[in-house]
């Protein structure tokens, strides 16, 4: 049995996840909202492409990229920008899991969570082999 | 059909994938591929990113609620993840390698596994009443949930096998951009014997996670598409949100029912494409 002080510490460190949480996702689904405003305001009336898979343009792919798309004001960079906030969400979640079993002294926790987040930074830098 | 059109009808899709897949506890994810690849045509590694994409967004946005509720066991989470996130991992490098077709025939088997496991419904089994594991022990695994007469003790066992399964979750979810909350939900209920609501609330915990690792190699290799992904995003989002909401007022067996049936007939064609070569 964990003493109260334990399970009070986690519980709080739950709530500040859960907002930790709720707070990427509205910040991202608004950035991604307003990316697609400007993209459908330029791209509209195009056709969409879809059938044939060729991947995304090298600018779409890294935070380099998506930076300098969103500061030429470009419709799908401001998206991905929104969808990498997304993905970055659940990282965030992992990173602060560190430092809070980290707090509460609990060595082993912390490396599992510190395991977790290296594996979760090698997916975003491409998985490269 | 223009892209604001095709944006149109995809966000109106996704909102009603989302709300359905709330109510009904199946997730929104398993039928946005489908409707991508088979209705709209998109190229199925697409119609994957933006699905992943959404899967992180509805995973992220009902934890907060779960969080408050006090179910969901954050040791036994992030330790499963480890699994997960390999296997996501994994799976994403998988389907960068395997073609197209291939991929199609395995996501019509689960989702055909998904429709069956529905209709078949959860089974309540006995609580734990063995000698605590000493692996669980160890891992400090063990804990308690708010139940109806004070705090409700559980016990953990079976670990390595579930972390088995664990991987074989993430597998699924980088491969084909699902969530596979209902795997995840198996190998914590069936497997290792934790308690129904503590391992829903923990699985939605861990899907978002999951689902980051894969989405990081689908983004890196250009398979996320940013005009796809939006309408995907924003209507499963609000779907499910939506669908929250509509959950504590409504029981809805027959919904269930609905939506099993057009998951079944979303698998078998999406089986019959891929074998004739038309996806």
């Amino acid at each position: 049995m964990e003493p109260e002080s334990g399970s009070l510490a986690t519980e709080k460190m739950d709530i500040i996840i859960g907002n930790l949480l709720r707070a990427g996702v509205v910040l991202s689904g608004a950035i991604v909202f307003i990316g697609g405003i400007v993209y459908l305001c330029r791209h509209g009336f195009e056709m969409p492409a879809y059938h044939v898979f060729h991947g995304e343009p090298s600018d779409l792919r890294d935070i380099s990229g998506i930076l300098h798309d969103v500061l030429a004001f470009r419709g799908r960079g401001i998206i991905q920008l929104g969808l990498l906030l997304l993905i970055a969400t659940p990282v965030a979640r992992v990173a602060y899991l560190i430092y809070a079993f980290a707090r509460q002294k609990d060595r082993l926790y912390a490396g599992v969570a510190l395991i977790v987040l290296l594996l979760l930074a090698y997916g975003l830098s491409g998985a490269r082999v | 059909m223009n892209i604001l059109e095709f944006t149109g009808v995809i966000a109106i899709g996704s909102f009603v994938a989302g709300f359905l897949g709330s109510i009904t506890g199946l997730g929104g994810g398993v039928v946005i591929v489908p409707l991508l690849a088979l209705a709209l045509g998109v190229d199925i590694r697409y119609a994957i990113g933006a699905s992943l994409v959404s899967v992180i967004a509805t995973s992220s946005g009902a934890a907060a609620a779960y969080v408050k509720e006090g179910f969901s066991n954050v040791r036994i989470g992030i330790f499963l993840e480890i699994a997960t996130s390999a296997g996501a991992l994994g799976g994403a490098f998988l389907a960068t390698r395997l073609p197209v077709s291939v991929i199609g025939v395995i996501f019509g088997v689960v989702l055909l596994y998904s429709a069956y496991h529905a209709m078949s419904g959860k089974s309540e089994h006995a609580a734990s009443t063995q000698a605590p594991d000493p692996l669980a022990v160890r891992l400090q695994m063990d804990a308690s949930y708010p139940g109806d007469h004070g705090p409700v003790a559980y016990h953990v066992e079976h670990v390595p096998s579930g972390f088995g399964l664990m991987a074989i979750a993430g597998i699924l979810s980088g491969l084909l951009g699902i969530g596979s909350g209902a795997v995840k939900v198996i190998a914590m209920d069936q497997i290792m014997g934790i308690p129904f609501k503590v391992s829903t609330a923990t699985s939605n915990f861990m899907i978002g996670v999951t689902a980051a690792a894969s989405a990081g190699v689908y983004l890196s290799r250009g398979y996320i598409d940013p005009g796809l992904a939006m309408p995907v995003m924003l209507g499963v989002l609000i779907g499910s949100t939506v669908g929250a909401r509509f959950l504590t007022t409504a029981r809805t067996p027959l919904l269930r029912k609905i939506f099993t049936g057009v998951i079944s007939i979303l698998a078998l064609e999406m089986i019959y494409n891929s074998l004739s070569g038309k996806l």
